[in-house]
């Protein structure tokens, strides 16, 4: 699962020789370790009035400055910068974006490795005008390419603010924080909506999901055992669950993680009664539930055939829409859990050969957002992740070729690591991301594919 | 009399569950895995099945039938590797083929008498990781060498050796006193008491059916852990009839002509596989949230002199069984699930006949009568022993941590708490009987 080529032009000769020959040049991402800065240098505040100041610049400066980071109102010659922060939430009219673009232009050089663009604006269909509505959308263009030329495994994404939210909301200050740590490493060119006020910080942010008992399925291995490493790395206790066959992996996942072994076949239909019997029982609650098991079955359309068609359904989209349900219609609940599902790319680009996979991913998709009001209601909340190239065993066993071309496929021309989807999901099923619902949120490197 | 569960201040012990390893035909699938590593897996199944990591449990107590000599601390260094305490005290046991059951009566009287609050039983086996022991003439000329202390000693010493002293002494599973092997031990006992080859091959097809039909409803979900590959046990033919048992040939008994029903089919393989159950007081599952499937009644050891001839080597359950029921007040009537270890389709037959027999009845349990007959539509309901394999020590885990299972889902039967009775038969003309109750669940206990 090595990707040896980002090591080999990491450094001496292979960098050298990769600059020479116009060769792509993948480098390290900079991911989440507790206790590490949340950034890599000074971020650089900037609004959208004269001289890239605003009201919300201003608070969102305060706001960094609370959380022991280094904020700069305006850049300093020559120096790193370990983000750049452009508040862009009080764009009338296009031409509004150009003193804040010119501005953070000049100090786009000066971003470290690993650094960060943040842009904060607000949702174009919420727009009372059309010019203010252009403005809005030409940001979703701006961070879009943006992302494409940025290097050194430095990101661009952008939060968008829905009507009833503010800069200041928990979830837009919890994206916030996501997409300037390191936990957002394979997260380009993304926009993510902030619908609400709901959420809050978490007391710490090293620990945001404590106190909190989280379902994840298809936990054996590959991305659904990163899941669980990651929500119990940030507090959370862990029921893992898959299939009785996996349950030798599953069993050393579960003792990893402190956890309990749940070994169930989520195609039966009371899997959704039997996994909240399970968590209520054994933990007495139930926060979050990760629907990520998944299976692919390739075929052509042309020479599918109904087990293979059926089976995918059935595990990837109708086994989590009855749980679901079974979440919705439960009395022993007292809150709705909020849910994160895994989608694909291939769910939103399509992918030849995957027509069954495509169909249940989209289906994921469009589950989502239709399920966000019903956990709203009951006082949870939906969204999913759709991971682009990962390296696991499953890509593993792509032919060589094809494998070395989909990793470079993307702004940061590496495929990202299971961890990096459990980052994405970790934030999506926290306090701080309350105020987020119906959301796709791709861990995708920027993927030109479907972008 | 009262039972000793009834007596005051003795409190319950309960069954919470169990875990194992599907068990895998000796020479196969398990072939490199040593009693150890089988039991660690076995075990560590449990504990991310309960959530038990870091948990310093009261004891662990398992055993293993055929053991090679470093493994004299078996379970606590099996248990050293698991994802329990360090701190978690173990024991050895063995009883042969009772083992298993013997290590669960164990640590549940320990429980309900207070001096520990929880506690895993188990047992494993390897019939292909069996110890080999070196001749008796090279042992002793190697202990010898040992103990010489100049080198014409030693050359005087190596010199007795002789070309058979090499060859090694293969595990066997005869008796010592008899020289029989089990299965030809239970052949003279088959045909004692006439059981036909029909009679048995029935009862292993059954075994067959009724375990695959358990693996189908997905019975074992949260019984089996799998283990190198295996997810289900390889002895298990779901698609056996009788007509392919009935074209087996007899494998046991040949002596006897035409009178040998014994065949590798109604007989248990040599196998390999580790059984885990957990145990505990009400109370220490109640702060964990486990649940609790069954109660550990009673349990009762008989053992028989088969030397003599007087009774069958397999045959000490029979004599057990009506001790045991007649000290809690029961009959064979009383009992939902018969939970009969099918060593050999002969043996479960031959304990019914004897049940069933006014002499036997009369003469040597000294009742009145026939002791009574078991309704076959509550034995072995979730198949046994010949369709799952029988890797010694590990089968009263196997069983208990079943029947507790089939137990809770039965809940009550007549307004009281369903009732099984295990029967376990071992070498050397032992038996061990335990009975388990449904442990009462909660009114109105629903998802």
């Amino acid at each position: 699962m090595s990707d040896k080529y980002t090591q080999f032009v990491s450094q001496g000769f292979g960098r050298e020789l990769a600059r020479r020959l116009g060769l792509p040049r993948p480098v390290e991402l900079r991911r989440y370790e507790a206790g590490k800065p949340l950034v890599p240098g000074p971020v650089l505040v900037l609004g959208n009035g004269d001289e890239g100041r605003s009201q919300s610049a201003e608070g969102i400066a305060v706001e960094l400055l609370s959380w022991g980071l280094d904020v700069r109102r305006n850049a300093l010659p020559k120096e790193k910068l370990g983000a750049i922060v452009l508040m862009l939430d009080q764009v009338r009219r296009p031409e509004d974006l150009e003193v804040p673009m010119l501005t953070a232009a000049r100090s786009i050089r000066d971003l470290a490795p690993g650094g960060r663009v943040v842009t904060v604006s607000r949702t174009a269909d919420s727009a009372e005008d059309p010019a203010a509505a252009a403005a809005r959308q030409g940001i979703d263009g701006i961070v879009r390419s943006l992302a494409k030329e940025l290097r050194d495994g430095a990101t661009a994404n952008g939060i968008l603010l829905g009507r009833d939210a503010t800069p200041q909301s928990p979830g837009a200050l919890g994206a916030l924080r996501f997409f300037l740590s390191g936990r957002s490493a394979f997260v380009d060119g993304q926009l993510l909506t902030v619908s609400s006020e709901a959420g809050r910080a978490p007391g710490d942010p090293d620990k945001p999901l404590a106190g909190k008992v989280a379902v994840v399925t298809g936990a054996a291995r590959g991305i659904g055992a990163a899941i669980a490493r990651t929500l119990h790395r940030d507090g959370a206790v862990i029921v893992a669950v898959d299939v009785p066959a996996a349950g030798d992996h599953l069993a050393e996942v579960a003792n990893e993680v402190r956890g309990t072994a749940l070994q169930l076949d989520i195609t039966v239909p009371d899997a959704g009664e039997r996994i909240i019997h399970h968590a209520l029982e054994r933990h007495g609650r139930l926060d979050i539930l990760v629907h990520n098991a998944g299976i692919t079955r390739d075929k052509l359309l042309a020479n599918m055939d109904d087990g293979r068609w059926r089976s995918v359904i059935a595990v990837n989209i109708a086994s989590q829409l009855r749980i679901n349900d079974a979440i919705l219609g439960s009395g022993r609940l007292p809150v709705a859990p909020r849910i994160v599902s895994v989608a694909s790319t291939s769910g939103i680009a399509g992918n030849r050969g995957q027509s069954n996979y495509a169909a249940s991913k989209g289906g994921v998709i469009g589950m989502v957002r239709a399920a966000a009001p019903l956990l709203e209601a009951r006082g949870g909340a939906i969204n999913a992740v759709a991971p682009g190239f990962i390296e696991t065993e499953m890509t593993a066993r792509i032919p060589f070729l094809t494998r070395e071309v989909a990793r470079r496929l993307n702004s940061l021309q590496q495929g990202g690591t299971p961890a990096d989807v459990a980052e994405a999901i970790a934030f999506l099923a926290s306090d701080a991301a309350s105020g987020v619902s119906g959301e796709v949120l791709r861990v995708c490197g920027q993927n030109l594919v479907g972008a | 009399m009262p039972s000793a569960a009834q007596s005051p201040g003795v409190r319950k012990a309960v069954v919470i569950g169990g875990n194992r390893i599907p068990f895998a035909r000796s020479g196969g699938a398990y072939t490199k895995s040593s009693n150890q590593d089988m039991l660690t897996a076995a075990l560590d199944g449990l504990i991310a099945r309960f959530g038990l990591q870091g948990e310093r449990i009261g004891e662990v107590a398992a055993g293993a039938v055929l053991k090679h000599s470093r493994d004299f601390n078996l379970t606590r260094e099996a248990v050293l590797g698991s994802a329990l305490s360090a701190e978690t005290p173990s024991y050895d046991l063995q009883q042969a083929c009772a083992t298993g059951l013997e290590t669960v009566l164990g640590l549940a009287n320990k429980i309900k008498l207070g001096q520990i609050d929880s506690a895993v039983a188990g047992g494993v086996d390897s019939a292909s990781d069996a110890p080999i022991a070196v001749s008796e003439g090279l042992r002793e000329v190697l202990l010898d060498l040992n103990r010489a202390k100049t080198l014409p000693a030693r050359l005087k010493i190596l010199a007795r050796l002789r070309p058979k002293d090499i060859a090694p002494d293969a595990p066997g599973t005869g008796e010592p006193r008899t020289g029989l092997s089990m299965g030809e031990h239970q052949a003279l006992t088959t045909a004692q008491w006439k059981i036909t080859r029909e009679a048995q091959d029935e009862l292993a097809y059954a075994s067959h059916r009724n375990l695959a039909a358990a693996y189908e409803r997905g019975f074992f979900d949260d019984l089996l852990t799998p283990y190198r590959g295996l997810s289900r046990d390889s002895n298990l033919r779901a698609d056996t009839s009788l007509e392919k048992l009935a074209s087996l040939k007899p494998v046991f008994g040949k002596s006897l002509g035409a009178a040998a029903t014994m065949t590798a089919g109604n007989s248990t393989p040599l196998t390999d596989g580790a059984a885990t159950v957990l145990l505990g007081s009400e109370e220490w599952a109640d702060e964990r949230g486990l649940p609790k499937l069954a109660t550990v009644v009673d349990g009762e050891a008989a053992a028989v002199d088969f030397v003599h001839g007087k009774d069958g080597l397999l045959m000490a359950p029979a004599f057990a069984v009506p001790r045991l029921l007649a000290r809690n007040g029961l009959t064979l009537g009383d009992i939902d699930f018969f939970e009969i270890h099918e060593a050999f389709a002969g043996t479960v037959l031959s304990t019914l006949a004897a049940w069933e027999d006014e002499d036997f009845g009369r003469d040597r349990l000294g009742l009145s009568g026939a002791f009574g007959a078991v309704d076959r539509g509550k034995l072995n309901v979730n198949g046994s022993s010949l369709a799952a394999g029988h890797p010694f020590a590990a089968t009263g885990g196997r069983i208990v941590a079943s029947l507790a299972k089939m137990l809770h889902e039965r809940g009550t039967v007549d307004g009281r708490p369903a009732r099984g009775l295990v029967s376990i038969c071992a070498a050397g003309g032992q038996g061990v009987v335990a009975i388990l109750e449904a442990y009462p669940s909660a009114e109105g206990e629903q998802v």
